[in-house]
């Protein structure tokens, strides 16, 4: 690439929102990510007590749905980054390089 | 006198006890040392499918493997669908599938709490690298990371990294294979490690990453299936009642507690404690350090970064990753399931049971002997052939990426300068491939009597503390430089691998020190060889002034550029 297209692109101000927003975005679900997993890991490691305790009369406890819950979280997070993505930011994309490559 | 060896004997079981934790934590799942069982014609007979399927693949896949670029990326026309199937193949190894289920037979819940780790890293790639990683990337993860450096010293930390990853998983997948065919199908070690070590040259130097991709995904097809069946199989038996068969292995548990001398009140207390944490976290330290090496290690293994490049567009990448994290959550979901029917199916069953009330052919046997309860021993066979066929397909993978790194990073970029002609780049690669086969084989057989349950989780260590750090850096941080990158790099591939070397799984367990003499009192160097690599990246960056430098800087915003819109990014042809 040529230092003119890449200072169009850098200046178009689609390119900008679309860094903005991906960034951003991918920072947050980042954060929510490592807060669920390690904060199941610190009350792992704190908190067994809580873990173990009985949801009701029967064996289940506490630990097994929040264990498959973090699993859950891991898939469902991931679908909605990527359904936002395949919209929204392939949207942006490729009005970037309309604009640019025109 | 008396009370003096009484407290010492306290003091070893409890440094004993702390012991066999860092290991569990270290190994995770580890296939360990295997005693030789009945051949089993059945599971062999399935395995000879599989071989000959792909192989048939492979003689399709060799027709299309004709430039450097088919034998890296399959020509870049694989979807993202199928990607995302190879991906899970490439990930969900033979380790995890009988190692995870076992330790869930063990102890229920703390095997989960494994798994759990092994997937969360995959949310990461996708919202930080996936996309970027396709956008600047051709063959193999150097190129990404090279991308505005001075291309030699970035290549040679590169393929360094790849190379010690790729070493220590290769060993765990060789030595597991050998262990395993002893279990499975009741021949040699040496064996296992010749049919591994043959078939996945064949495929890698014929079929090249066409072939060794069509043969993950198989074999994460076969897997998954074979999973989903034993464990819609055991939630059927319980009328699809989760409690019902929580209830029905908390029983068991206690039953075995109690005619194992326990008091009711204790038996009772050790069958409920399948249902929560238990002692796989010792100390807090040993589970963040062991959870960063799980969570960015999967960023930095070189054989699934360059999967990222097989696929023609970064929104294919994106999907790649969206199925590959779909489907392996499943198979976790499913090894939990499996455990817990192996609790209930196998350690009541006295035809899968030893003298001294163990497992036959010990714990990593628990998802095999349920293959047989729930689907007799045809089932046993295919579940038997399946498992093997997942370290061929995990091995294929590896050597290819080891063999990129030589060819395309080392021959190509830095010998060549950039000027190897595609023919050429094609045969060096096919004779790294050779090399690392028999390096592979050679190593095998060395290993067969180590203690390697440490190697995988010193793979993922690794990747987290070297590649991960660059990788990361040269994408995201504008002033990250040649220089910075190099020496943090190596700083963190270093640090971790010598930590490691201290640690108590090597030191004690593998070096026979003893117990207590480890400098490095924590389960994995992830927490400070990972710190230590960005540390390293950062202050080495900041502190270049040299013209280099300037040049590594100016080169940022073309290089964001292309990573956020992929406008020049290498195509679907690979040119």
């Amino acid at each position: 690439m040529d230092d003119d297209l890449v200072q169009r692109i850098a200046s178009n101000p689609k390119y900008q929102e679309l860094k903005a927003k991906r960034t951003s975005y991918g920072w947050w679900l980042t954060l929510a990510m490592m807060v669920v997993y390690y904060g199941f890991i610190l009350l792992v490691a704190f908190n067994k007590t809580f873990l173990s305790q009985r949801l009701g009369e029967g064996v289940m406890t506490v630990g097994i749905p929040i264990g498959f819950g973090v699993i859950v979280f891991t898939i469902v997070i991931t679908a909605i980054y990527v359904k936002r993505a395949n919209k929204e930011f392939d949207d942006l994309t490729a009005e970037v390089t309309k604009a640019v490559l025109k | 006198m008396n009370f003096k060896s009484d407290n010492m004997r306290r003091i070893l079981t409890l440094l004993a006890l702390f012991g066999v934790s860092a290991a569990a934590w270290s190994a995770g799942a580890d296939l360990g040392q295997a005693e030789k069982q009945a051949t089993n014609w059945t599971a062999i007979g399935m395995f000879g499918g599989f071989v000959v399927l792909t192989l048939f693949i492979t003689k399709w896949a060799a027709s299309k493997t004709k430039s450097a670029a088919d034998f890296y990326t399959g020509g870049g026309g694989i979807t993202g669908f199928q990607n995302g199937l190879a991906i899970a193949g490439d990930y969900m190894s033979a380790a995890s599938f009988l190692g995870i289920s076992a330790a869930v037979m063990a102890s229920g819940f703390d095997g989960l709490i494994f798994s759990i780790g092994f997937l969360v890293g995959w949310p990461v790639i996708t919202f930080l690298m996936a996309e970027r990683l396709r956008n600047l990337g051709k063959f193999t993860f150097a190129d990404v990371a090279a991308f505005r450096f001075k291309q030699a010293p970035v290549r040679i930390f590169a393929a360094s990294g790849t190379l010690v990853v790729v070493a220590f998983y290769l060993i765990a997948q060789m030595v597991g294979a050998g262990q395993l065919i002893k279990l499975l199908f009741g021949l040699e070690y040496w064996i296992a490690v010749v049919i591994v070590g043959s078939l996945m040259m064949v495929y890698v130097l014929f079929g090249g990453m066409t072939a060794t991709t069509w043969v993950q995904i198989i074999k994460a097809c076969l897997l998954l299936g074979g999973a989903s069946f034993m464990a819609i199989m055991v939630l059927w038996h319980f009328g699809f009642s989760p409690e019902a068969m929580f209830a029905q292995a908390v029983k068991i548990k206690a039953d075995l507690a109690s005619d194992s001398g326990k008091t009711a009140e204790e038996a009772a207390k050790l069958g409920q404690s399948i249902m929560g944490p238990g002692n796989f976290v010792k100390d807090p330290i040993s589970a963040i350090s062991f959870g960063m090496a799980l969570m960015f290690g999967t960023a930095g293994l070189p054989h699934i970064l360059m999967r990222f490049f097989t696929v023609p567009s970064a929104k294919e990448a994106r999907k790649s990753v969206m199925w590959a994290t779909g489907w392996i959550g499943y198979f976790y979901l499913l090894t939990f399931i499996i455990g817990f029917g192996a609790i209930t199916f196998v350690l009541t069953n006295p035809s899968f049971l030893d003298a001294k009330g163990g497992l036959i052919g010990g714990n990593n046997m628990a998802a095999i002997h349920l293959s047989n309860a729930v689907g007799g021993n045809v089932f046993l066979g295919f579940i038997s052939a399946v498992a093997f066929a997942t370290i061929v397909a995990v091995v294929a993978g590896l050597t290819l990426s080891g063999a990129s790194a030589v060819s395309h990073d080392l021959y190509a970029t830095v010998i060549k300068k950039g000027k190897a002609d595609s023919a050429s780049e094609l045969r060096i690669s096919k004779i790294t491939t050779l090399v690392l086969g028999v390096i592979a084989v050679v190593l095998g057989i060395a290993f067969e009597k180590q203690n390697i349950a440490f190697m995988v989780s010193l793979a993922f260590a690794i990747a987290a503390s070297a590649n991960f750090p660059v990788l990361f850096m040269s994408v995201l941080w504008k002033d990250c430089t040649t220089r910075g990158a190099v020496i943090g790099g190596f700083m963190g591939l270093i640090s971790s691998v010598a930590l490691t070397v201290v640690s108590p799984s090597v030191w004690e367990a593998t070096l026979g020190n003893p117990k207590g003499s480890a400098l490095f009192p924590y389960a994995s160097p992830a927490l400070f060889s990972m710190t230590l690599g960005f540390l390293g990246i950062w202050l080495f960056s900041i502190l270049d002034n040299s013209k280099q430098a300037k040049i590594d800087r100016a080169g940022f915003l073309a290089q964001q550029v292309r990573s956020e819109t992929g406008i020049g990014a290498s195509g679907a042809s690979g040119h």
